[in-house]
């Protein structure tokens, strides 16, 4: 994005100490919620529970992060981000994979019935898993695999986003590449692993950066097929830490697994940001 | 768009293809054939059996009040969602826009909340307002304000609408910025000499020039506040006060797996089908608009 600043209408003087007001105002407003939320994990629940609760951190940081993660409420939150961790990666991983053998497929090779396997493939483009929720449910249960990971990560990652994309790809790799390898007598999956594969590495690195927070934030899905706490994800966890009734809730526990859940995919964006505001744009082009 | 130089051999592709075809058939194809399937039925009350009502199910849901109040509810939802999330996007992009030095560190700090889950988003945000605990609700009580979403349904859709839109503020904002970069600096250096101010060069030069970004964002925006704020509402309202924010995606959920109304559950995920079908024809419409820009 190199353009040429001459600035010539670029704000200078009082207006550009104005417009960086505007925009740490903004950023402010928008980072509230967050800052509240991890003030919120480092005091105690006496301090909460009185309003209005302190604005600057306490000294409860290293008690209640032990608390949660160690003891949890349902269960500890180190055994929810492990769960989580495992469903982001397997979807991320999972779809990746299945995507470019599928996009490789149907871009490389005429066969029989590739036109109606393609549009098979792109139908499912669009329903999300919201929509067919309850039959996806019942065909899971069928398979036994309510509370286990492959019941968390298989109906995620059939839907046909990567592999549109991988295809739009593919399309955009010379020919003369595939023609020197085929002259050369080598096999359709040498050419796929030495020369497709490499050539795609930026590619999966954005898409992986995009499905591994799709993975990661996922609620319904979880909270409908994992009924035994060691399988919760964390995203989910949270909802299942608020007492039912009129219990009050353990808010600094709840406020630091918050955190928790937030810091993997926050970690993710920032330090991939460039690869990420490539693959954003890109999947949604 | 096809390949001139392919592979030969049929064994190998179909193979490379069986994965996502098989995964595709079981967890999709299957179940919303089955969707489709069960909402031609009702069960009877001991789940034994299932008697064929013909669109009997779909008639009911569009003669049910409730339903059609999830539909308003939807409508006003999303536009509020898509409004909220866009205007300050905007406004915070043109700021940026503007600044020779600096964007690159807010864009870095506005990205955070496009990377938390709605469903944590609508923690921190029911944390705020809380009725009880909440900072912002006790403030407001200061003030003489009685702040309770718990009981007050316009409060708690205003609720839901800011945490939903929390997050896409950053995602509109990535959007705005890259597009407003993109404007041709001597374009609007031109009118500069021509005298026209910031604001008459924003509306004649920059909002048209903003606009396939805009349009696009608005689809994608809609579809999000349609599909993906589950997670917001459920742990907010519960769909809440009087089903003051039960949109059509909690409805399917609340009345499938709290109700056990399976018919009426699977009318209802085909209508959704339908939605959807509807908004991936809209955007794909553009996108073949915008290949030709």
């Amino acid at each position: 994005m190199a353009r040429e600043r001459t600035g010539m209408v670029e704000r200078r003087g009082a207006g550009l100490w104005l417009t960086h007001l505007g925009m740490i105002a903004g950023v402010l407003v928008i980072f509230f919620p967050i800052w509240l939320a991890f003030v919120a994990s480092t005091v105690t629940q006496p301090e909460i529970v009185r309003p209005p609760m302190p604005l600057w951190p306490g000294d409860q940081f290293l008690a209640n992060y032990r608390a949660a993660l160690l003891s949890g409420v349902n269960v500890p939150v180190a055994t929810m981000l492990l769960n989580s961790f495992v469903m982001a990666m397997g979807i991320a991983l999972g779809k990746i994979v299945i995507s470019l053998l599928s996009a490789f497929a149907i871009v490389y090779f005429r066969f029989p019935g590739r036109t109606l396997f393609f549009w098979l493939i792109f139908l499912t483009l669009m329903l999300p898993v919201e929509v067919r929720i309850v039959p996806t449910y019942e065909v899971v249960a069928g398979f036994g695999m309510l509370n286990s990971y492959s019941g968390l990560i298989f109906p995620l990652i059939a839907s046909a986003t990567a592999t549109f994309l991988f295809r739009q790809f593919f399309l955009t790799v010379p020919d003369e590449l595939a023609e020197a390898a085929r002259v050369d007598g080598a096999r359709p999956m040498r050419f796929f692993l030495d020369i497709l594969l490499p050539m795609s590495r930026t590619n999966i690195a954005a898409l992986f950066v995009i499905l591994f927070i799709y993975g990661w934030n996922q609620y319904l899905w979880p909270l409908l097929i994992t009924t035994d706490p060691e399988m919760n994800t964390i995203v989910m966890g949270i909802r299942q830490m608020f007492p039912s009734g009129d219990d009050v809730a353990d808010w600094p526990v709840i406020m630091a697994t918050s955190i928790l859940a937030m810091i993997p995919p926050v970690f993710v964006v920032i330090s991939m940001q460039r690869l990420f505001v490539r693959g954003l744009v890109d999947s949604e082009k | 768009m096809e390949k001139r130089v392919t592979f030969k051999g049929w064994l190998l592709p179909l193979l490379l293809i069986a994965p996502q075809v098989a995964i595709s058939a079981v967890f999709f194809f299957y179940p919303a054939g089955q969707a489709i399937w069960q909402s031609l039925f009702i069960p009877d009350p001991f789940g034994l059996s299932m008697q064929y009502v013909g669109l009997g199910n779909f008639e009911y849901l569009l003669s049910d009040p409730f339903y059609r109040q999830s539909f308003v509810t939807t409508a006003v939802f999303s536009t509020l969602v898509t409004l909220v999330s866009m205007v300050p996007a905007l406004f915070l992009a043109v700021m940026a826009d503007r600044l020779l030095k600096g964007a690159g560190v807010y864009r870095t700090l506005l990205i955070w909340p496009y990377a938390i889950a709605p469903a944590v988003a609508g923690v921190l945000w029911m944390f705020m307002f809380n009725t009880r605990v909440g900072v912002i609700s006790w403030y407001l009580g200061q003030l003489g304000y009685d702040w309770n979403h718990v009981l007050n349904g316009g409060e708690a859709m205003g609720l839901v609408v800011v945490a939903s839109a929390w997050g896409r503020i950053s995602y509109n904002f990535l959007f705005f910025f890259a597009a407003l970069q993109a404007v041709p600096r001597s374009v609007i250096e031109a009118a500069a000499i021509d005298g026209a101010r910031f604001w008459r060069r924003f509306f004649t030069i920059v909002l048209p020039l903003l606009s396939p970004v805009t349009f696009f964002l608005l689809v994608v925006n809609v579809v999000y506040a349609f599909f993906e704020t589950f997670g917001v509402i459920h742990t907010i309202t519960s769909g809440g006060p009087q089903q003051s924010t039960t949109i059509l995606v909690y409805k399917v959920f609340a009345d499938g797996f709290v109700g056990q109304d399976l018919g009426s559950s699977a009318a209802q995920s085909v209508i959704l089908l339908v939605v959807v079908g509807a908004l991936t024809v809209v955007q794909f419409k553009y996108i073949e608009k915008r290949v030709h820009y």
